[in-house]
């Protein structure tokens, strides 16, 4: 039967910003349900908060609401639009959860409107475990045994039934946030109470421990006529009790028997039957005890997920598009299987090779948390990598992932500490014995010290096939190593088919990277490309979705038309996310309109650039050299884009221009040249233009020096890196010299960067597009948080609201004086400050930025299009694109922060970027918008009640009109001694409270007894971790909306007027 | 050891034996199943052909003494791209590479798996020949176009049982003609189980073992078993296995069939089908590349729905040859619309392409065992 055509109106749920354990998988989800649905001729209204997204690219739905995802605003846009029908499952968690509190709110019966794709009761069946449980129950399936606690006493109760060790989930969380494993009662009660806060309705699961069982994941999808078919099996290599999002994974299962892997898939089948999930796809968890096989049920999502994501990328099914054409009531056999053209989605693909997904963690970031992961999702990407055999998919995986290795180890990259005995068999055993983000190169060290399988199995709980792949290469890596001279045709061949990288190979025979490739080329040993093709070359495919090996026969189909090849951003990390993913697919998109084929080249599975129909070729491959190189020499592309990939393209664009790779737009030495200090102060000076006082430090002592003539405060960070990886303001000596040694470390190829630090300024972040003669301004923000913090960690708005028209005149000169000595052709980003009515430059990056994305939606200008068809040839003036758009509205960006996966972190906002991703207020006042950022990004700002206010004492003048504003708006003020006596002082009334450390009850007893509806709290986050550490972490825990800047504190008072004047209400992109 | 093989029109491919020194030729085709090789290896109807399994890593789980669907491997060698010789699973208790080479079957690796399936793919299934002791592509194909082709051979006499048994709790118990005569006294469980008469092209076990689930007694009876002696055991139901190759040469078993028609509810699976359908008058013919995999579409007509079913043939039954005003067709591929199954619009009769038992592959299709049984009951 076909669609239906009682529903005309479908509203989606986006998933929000990025954030640990929902990342831009749900974007590319999104999208893809939107376009297959809009196709289908029904009218699109979305919701999504979040800004990078190409879900909320006003092309993409009928209406776009980038509101916050909370049960408001659905509420006021089903009000407002009326859908017929409401698709919960696209968004996640959060689009779940608030479709969830929408539904039981009774809104979608008032209004009329159905939840397709999976009802109210499936999902409170999936999500509630004791309903699971007893659906488990009745279909025979077993899940861990379990129990469900309330209160601190029912916990203490269900442990001593269950036994230690034990699994403590919170129910209604992400990614397990919260979660734990508790091997003592001391454990339990700390991760038990705060699953207990964690969990949104104040409840957590006890479960049985199947800590070393093996993980299996199935993708399977169900249509309203009971058709199922399974699309994929991954297999975990990690165990049971670190999070599938934190675990190596393998599709498809590689140690199950059919007859084991049957019973799994007959399981998920009834699963889906008893859940009642009628039209879409699942997720499904098992555990398999590896002794007995005995198989479990962890847990399924009725819902399209990470894994789902994953799994269209592995097998080519596009699992989010076949659900959402699922829910409007078609059935699997209906639908085509665009890979072949031929055939229908209703069968289950067929792979002829092996995936590898490896997660991407940055503790780099977070000095404070211990790397060790557990069953809470600490990563932050991922990278995916195919292959022909496992060590192949692996070692391209691993040197994809961005963190400077080249494969799986041998590459004089491994991090021994000094004085460590790399041979020390009790060292290694601990080290691999525990799950930490390097544990797999520790495995790599024990296997080449002569650990046996078994030994390594017994620690690490993985199973003992994958060891001995891993093993296979670290063998093949000693040959290689015992060997002098030039390698085999015959070993060269087989190192390439383990997967051993150019580097590998050149660092293993001391013969270098360049010379080893040279070799290998004159022996005629080059990669060839395969498909993926869902059916394992049964049928032929109609779409060009390539990875690369090391065998016969080369598939790739190469035109001879104009073609241009981009380069995107690899895994997601902090720093570079979706955002850089975004201009990505700008970039092929804009190629499509004038009818250039686009390659794209990417390794990073959650994203819309590696969706098989975004370009007119994928090839999903590292971003490295060598295996870039090798698509060029391929292709043969008329153009190479860089600049929008973010720093992992960056990195490649000297060494592939040197190896004659055709890069277009600002050519590289240009990005270079920017980034270089002396270049870069020259051409200041040539402008006429001023930076903050600075210098270069390739050592300690020349650090010291130049601090010193500097003058304190100033920033340090190493050169060529992004995000603000190790950047610090340290005020003096002895701080200087502890941190420059971590940022020579981070960097070491580079110097270290020392730029005076201007307190209290103002900082501002410009993107624009030159095509060379001409630049044009896309956007300027200005930040709401002061400089010093990182601008992607900082709020920002758009238009800026208080600079002056001279001000931004000078900006504006300035951007395009400095846009023209670049000879920019494409965007550029400039990071400003103003002090004292003095503009400084702070920056230039010559490339696409976090922000372009943002811009582009709040001023409707596609910067990175634009910036596209400029860099193949097209002027400013051809594309119409001669001045500035000036919205009417306002548009707030505000970072979305991971503080709470990482409990020992402090929450303070420095010079070190920490956000994970971003949302957007647009309204047509700053309040207003500001307001809606916040909400959007967790922050519930309270319209009364107490505002808890303490800062250091040289904010206390600073904060005086702040809490002036708090109490006209009818807060009362609680306030720590030393600022309690200020207000006093100045006339302010407020109560006074104990610090943590003056005795109670304190501040913190405040916080848990929900007396306070907000914290400001200040800090240099230097002083060792008493008060304000802790009051700020209480906020968090407790979900009290906080400002740790003096700005960002105004601004919410700010935004509290705005609403308090006015409750928020919606609006489309679309009416703006 | 390096190893090559030549296919029948010229294409060679480099490869390794990892089961030592052979030489030896057949129908080379792909199975593009991700699991179960040792039911492959172990499938009777694969006699005569070398299988290529298009999923690039084999071996992973190892060997074990259950999952075999008859006594022994019946490929003639076994290809992949990669072997893999540490298998890790609980029931494992040999490695692949020692299952083969106990049987003497080769195993062949190293190939470039996917340029082999593609080439089959459009050129067709064909023999081949591989070799660790001729590696000369030029000698290896002629000697290629020297094996038999599979098109009019019986290869059902190869693979049938010399005895009839009846299988009982997953073991065959022999049946001496001596001591029990092949009549209606034979049954042990009459009354309590449905008897039924199976005809062996080739069986799998797990068919065996379905049928036993369902509720019957199961004697296995060979191919050339008259179909007078059948009449005399008097079953409850006729079941028609499947088994390898080309099902025109198999005049004897058409014969039998045709004259048991009507005389008990007959229920056919795989070579099955043809043979029954050639026993109505249809026509058979061969197919490309066949269909070997467990991911193949079936729409079941009756209920609109679908079916992912596990396959293994190289031959169907001709759609456009049956006599519709007797026979409806009940299933149908929605790869490329070939015949799945058909049932009879007067008698008790019915028969699937397709394996309803799997082994490997899903057991979406299980019910059609309940089905027979059903249409044994009603008879």
């Amino acid at each position: 039967m076909p669609k239906r055509t009682d529903i005309k109106k479908i509203l989606i749920i986006g998933a929000g910003p990025i954030i640990i354990s929902q990342a831009c998988e749900f974007d590319y989800s999104g999208t893809q349900a939107c376009k297959a649905l809009r196709e289908e001729g029904f009218e699109i209204v979305l919701l999504n908060s979040n800004p990078a997204t190409i879900m909320t690219d006003p092309e993409t739905a009928d209406r776009t609401y980038i509101e916050p995802v909370t049960p408001k605003a659905l509420e006021l846009i089903v009000e407002k639009e009326r859908p017929d029908a409401v698709l919960p499952t696209l968004g996640g968690q959060t689009g779940l959860n608030t479709a969830v509190a929408v539904a039981e709110a009774g809104i979608f019966d008032k209004y009329g409107v159905e939840m397709i794709g999976a009802t109210l009761e499936a999902i409170k069946k999936a999500e509630d475990r004791e309903l699971f449980r007893a659906a488990m129950d009745k279909i025979g399936l077993r899940v861990p045994n379990s129990g469900i606690a309330r209160d601190m006493d029912a916990v203490r109760r269900i442990a001593g039934e269950i036994g230690f060790p034990l699994i403590v989930r919170p129910s209604f969380t992400l990614g397990g946030t919260g979660g734990g494993v508790a091997y003592n009662p001391e454990e339990l009660d700390n991760l038990a109470s705060y699953g207990l806060d964690a969990s949104m309705i104040h409840q957590v699961m006890l479960e049985e421990s199947v800590l070393g069982w093996k993980e299996y994941e199935l993708e399977v999808m169900r249509d309203k006529n009971d058709n199922v078919v399974i699309v994929c099996s991954i297999e975990n290599m990690d165990p049971m009790g670190i999070h599938t999002g934190d675990s190596i994974t393998v599709a498809p299962a590689q140690t199950l028997t059919d007859v084991e892997y049957q019973v799994m898939r007959n399981a998920s089948i009834a699963i889906l039957r008893e859940i009642g999930v009628d039209t879409g796809g699942s997720n499904v968890q098992f555990a398999v005890d590896p002794k007995t096989g005995e198989m479990i049920v962890v847990e399924m999502n009725p819902r399209v997920s990470r894994s789902s994501a994953l799994a269209s990328k592995a097998t080519g099914f596009p699992i989010a598009k076949i659900a959402a054409k699922l829910a409007v009531g078609y059935t699997l056999d209906e639908i085509p299987n665009d890979i072949t053209g031929k055939t229908v989605a209703s069968f289950e693909p067929a792979l002829d090779y092996c995936v590898v997904k490896i997660p991407r963690w940055t503790f780099e970031k977070f000095p404070e948390a211990e790397d060790l992961l557990t069953t809470s999702m600490r990563s932050v990407g991922e990278t995916m990598a195919i292959g022909r055999t496992f060590p192949e998919a692996l070692q391209k995986g691993l040197r994809s992932l961005e963190i400077g290795r080249f494969g799986f180890g041998a590459d004089g990259r491994d991090d021994v500490a000094e004085g460590d005995d790399p041979t020390d068999i009790s060292k290694l055993e601990q080290k691999i014995s525990r799950p930490s983000s390097g544990r797999i190169f520790h495995i790599r060290q024990a296997l080449y010290a002569g650990m046996a399988i078994d030994t390594i199995y017994e620690l690490t709980g993985i199973d003992p096939w994958f060891i001995f792949q891993l093993k296979r290469i670290v063998d093949f890596e000693k040959s290689v190593a015992s060997q002098a001279g030039p390698l085999s045709h015959e070993k060269m061949k087989a190192a390439k088919r383990l997967g051993f990288s150019d580097f590998q190979l050149g660092h293993l025979t001391g013969r270098g990277e360049e010379r080893i490739r040279d070799e290998r080329k004159a022996a005629c040993i080059r990669p060839v490309y395969k498909l993926v093709d869902t059916c394992a070359a049964e049928f032929e495919a109609a779409t060009p979705y390539y990875y690369s090996t090391y065998e016969d026969e080369n598939e790739a189909r190469v035109t001879d038309i104009k073609k241009v090849m981009i380069l995107g951003g690899g895994p997601n990390r902090i720093g570079q996310g979706i955002e850089f993913d975004y201009c990505c697919v700008h970039a092929s998109f804009a190629l499509r309109e004038l009818g250039i084929e686009s390659i794209m080249v990417n390794s990073n599975p959650e994203t819309v650039s590696t969706d098989y129909d975004t370009s007119d070729k994928l090839y999903f491959e590292p971003l490295t050299h060598e295996d870039v190189l090798h698509i060029v020499e391929t292709e043969k592309p008329d153009g190479v884009i860089v600049q929008f990939g973010g720093q992992t393209p960056l990195n490649l664009s000297i060494p592939l221009l040197a190896s004659g790779a055709p890069i277009i737009g600002t050519h590289p030495q240009s990005i270079e040249r920017a980034e270089d200090r002396k270049y870069f102060q020259a051409m200041l000076n040539k402008l006429g233009l001023v930076q903050p006082a600075n210098g270069t430090a390739r050592s300690i002592p020349e650090a010291v020096a130049a601090a010193d003539s500097i003058g304190y405060p100033v920033i340090v960070r190493p050169s060529f890196v992004l995000g603000g990886r190790a950047m610090k303001i340290v005020y003096h000596q002895p701080e200087l010299e502890n941190f420059t040694r971590i940022a020579i470390a981070a960097s070491p190829e580079h110097p270290v960067l020392i730029d005076k630090f201007l307190e209290d300024a103002i900082e501002i972040d410009v993107d624009a597009v030159s095509d060379g003669r001409q630049t044009v301004i896309g956007g300027i923000m200005e930040h709401i948080e002061a400089a010093g913090v990182h601008s992607g960690d900082s709020a920002c708005v758009l238009p800026p609201r208080s600079l002056s028209g001279d001000e931004i005149d000078e900006i504006i000169s300035a951007t395009r004086a400095m846009a023209a000595e670049l000879s920019v052709i494409g965007l550029m980003n400039v990071q400003y400050a103003i002090k004292d009515k003095k503009l400084y430059v702070l920056e230039v990056n010559p490339r696409a930025s976090r922000t372009v994305p943002f811009v582009s939606k709040a001023t409707g200008v596609p910067l990175a299009k634009i910036a596209t068809k400029v860099m193949v040839g097209r002027s400013l003036a051809e594309l119409g694109i001669t001045k500035q758009a000036m919205p009417a509205h306002i548009s707030v960006k505000e970072a979305v922060l991971p503080f709470d996966r990482f409990p020992d972190v402090d929450t303070l906002l420095g010079p070190e970027m920490k956000s994970t991703g971003e949302v957007m207020g647009i309204d047509f006042d700053f309040g207003r918008a500001y307001a809606k950022a916040q909400l959007g990004a967790g922050q519930h700002l309270p319209k009364s009640g107490t505002v808890f206010i303490s800062v250091q004492d040289i904010e206390k003048k600073a904060v005086l009109p702040v809490a002036a504003d708090f109490k006209s708006l009818g807060f009362s003020i609680l306030a720590t001694r030393g600022t309690h006596r200020f207000f006093a002082d100045n006339g302010i009334e407020s109560h006074m409270i104990n610090k943590v450390s003056a005795g109670r009850p304190h501040v913190i007893d405040a916080i848990k007894n929900r007396e306070l509806q907000l914290v400001i709290n200040t800090g240099t986050g230097d002083s060792p971790r008493k008060d304000g550490y802790l009051i700020r972490r209480a906020a968090l825990k407790f979900n009290i909306p906080y400002a740790t800047t003096i700005a960002g504190a105004d601004a919410m008072c700010r935004g509290i007027r705005a609403i308090k004047e006015k409750s928020l209400d919606v609006m489309s992109i679309q009416e703006y | 050891m390096k190893a090559m093989l030549a296919l029948e029109d010229g294409k060679t491919f480099e490869c390794r034996s990892f089961t030592g020194p052979c030489d030896t030729g057949g129908e080379v085709v792909f199975n593009t199943g991700m699991a179960g090789y040792q039911e492959i290896l172990t499938d009777p109807s694969y006699t005569g052909q070398m299988v290529t399994m298009t999923y690039p890593l084999i071996g992973n789980y190892g060997i074990n003494p259950d999952d075999v669907e008859s006594d022994g491997i019946c490929v003639s060698a076994f290809i992949m791209r990669e072997y893999q010789e540490f298998p890790s699973n609980f029931r494992s208790t040999q490695s692949l590479g020692a299952y083969l080479k106990s049987a003497g079957v080769p195993g062949i690796d190293e190939l470039d798996t996917r340029a082999l399936t593609r080439h089959i793919r459009k050129a067709g299934a064909m023999r081949g020949i591989i070799s660790t002791k001729d590696l000369d592509p030029g000698s290896l194909s002629v000697r290629a176009r020297e094996i038999p082709a599979m098109t009019g051979r019986d290869l059902v006499s190869s693979v049938t049982s010399d005895f009839p048994y009846f299988w009982k709790n997953n073991v065959r118990m022999p049946v001496y003609s001596e001591t029990s005569p092949l009549d209606s006294t034979i049954w042990r469980e009459r009354g309590e189980k449905l008897s039924v008469v199976a005809l062996d092209f080739g069986i799998k076990y797990n068919i065996l073992r379905c049928l036993e689930a369902a509720g019957c007694e199961v004697l296995v009876v060979p191919a050339r078993t008259s179909p007078e002696t059948i009449k005399n055991l008097k079953p409850n139901g006729i079941f028609l296995s499947n088994g390898p190759g080309d099902p025109a040469p198999v005049t004897y078993a058409v014969e039998t069939i045709r004259k048991l028609l009507g005389h008990a509810p007959m229920f056919g699976i795989c070579l099955g089908i043809q043979l029954v359908g050639l026993a109505l008058g249809a026509k058979t013919y061969k197919l490309k590349f066949g269909h070997h995999g467990v991911n193949q579409p079936v729409r079941n007509l009756s209920t609109r729905r679908v079916e992912i079913t596990s396959q293994n043939h190289g031959f169907a039954v001709d759609m456009e040859t049956l006599n519709q005003n007797d026979i409806e067709i009940t299933h149908i591929n929605l790869n490329d619309n070939t015949l799945e199954g058909f049932c009879h619009k007067k008698l008790p009769l019915f028969a699937v392409q397709y394996h309803p038992e799997a082994c490997p592959g899903p057991h979406d299709a299980r019910y059609l065992f309940d089905e027979f049984v059903g249409l044994m009951q009603d008879s």
